[in-house]
């Protein structure tokens, strides 16, 4: 399992726009640099990332070689009750990781 | 008068160095051309983006270093003025670049909870180059916002 990193507020008032980082350890080979020995490595990139609150989906992304390793989001979202986030990213050679974080709403 | 030559002296190196700086970079820009083939134009992207539909300037911001030092990684945010009501809310946004070896950088689909259409990443660039975002809108409206970034190590050659 890659290491995630997902971060935001543990609890929160009720309307209060909440910003939620992610960041998945990952090395986004583009498929377009050749390695060592000269031969272009094989793409190895994550191709979507979609967060849910509570079964439903609040952000995706589509993602392209063009992402930085270690691809990194932040996106914003409005509390209106406790509840489960649940992040997935999914890309070539079958990767597919998903975490969770709960949030508490006064 | 020391002072002041001191400053000349360092204003020459300046100029020497960026003139170096300058010669690598022609030298070393026909190279990633040969390298990199490009997938599809940019204009076929962002054509598959929005279809017909026509691009008004306006209400979006991306924010990029006009300045990068390294291109393996480039900080990009974007936000679009929108309530992100139910009514009114932006549903996709597009950022597309000119001369990386695919024209696709990302795309986001937000929903009207999000309250704030703003989302940060980072992304490779494979030299100097315009972004352009496009933002979707609910009313099936099209904005975008383009902005510049001159790249000094570029992607895809190391790391």
């Amino acid at each position: 399992m890659a290491r995630a990193l997902i971060n935001l507020p543990k609890t929160a008032k009720a309307g209060d726009v909440i910003a939620i980082k992610t960041l998945m350890a990952h090395p986004m080979e583009t498929g377009f640099r050749p390695g060592a020995d000269g031969r272009i490595l094989p793409r190895n990139i994550v191709t979507e990332f979609v967060c849910r609150f509570e079964d439903e989906e609040i952000f995706r992304a589509e993602l392209f070689p063009a992402s930085a390793a270690n691809p990194f989001l932040t996106f914003t979202w409005v509390a209106t009750r406790s509840g489960r986030f649940s992040f997935t990213w999914r890309g070539d050679g079958g990767f597919d990781q998903t975490e969770t974080a709960s949030i508490t709403v006064a | 008068m020391s002072t002041r030559s001191g400053r000349s002296a360092m204003d020459r190196r300046r100029v020497l160095a960026g003139a170096a700086g300058a010669t690598l970079a022609v030298a070393l820009r026909p190279a990633i051309a040969a390298t990199l083939p490009r997938t599809e134009t940019t204009e076929a992207a962002i054509r598959r983006f929005l279809g017909d539909n026509p691009i008004r300037p306006g209400r979006v911001t991306l924010d990029l270093p006009p300045l990068v030092e390294n291109g393996n990684t480039v900080p990009l945010a974007v936000s679009v003025e929108s309530p992100m009501t139910a009514e009114d809310h932006v549903r996709r946004i597009g950022v597309f670049n000119e001369k990386n070896p695919q024209p696709n950088v990302m795309t986001v689909h937000l929903r009207p909870g999000a309250g704030r259409a703003q989302v940060s990443t980072r992304i490779r660039l494979a030299d100097t180059q315009r972004i352009t975002a496009i933002a979707e809108m609910s009313d099936g409206t099209y904005w975008s916002a383009s902005a510049d970034a001159i790249v000094t190590l570029a992607a895809c050659l190391e790391g």
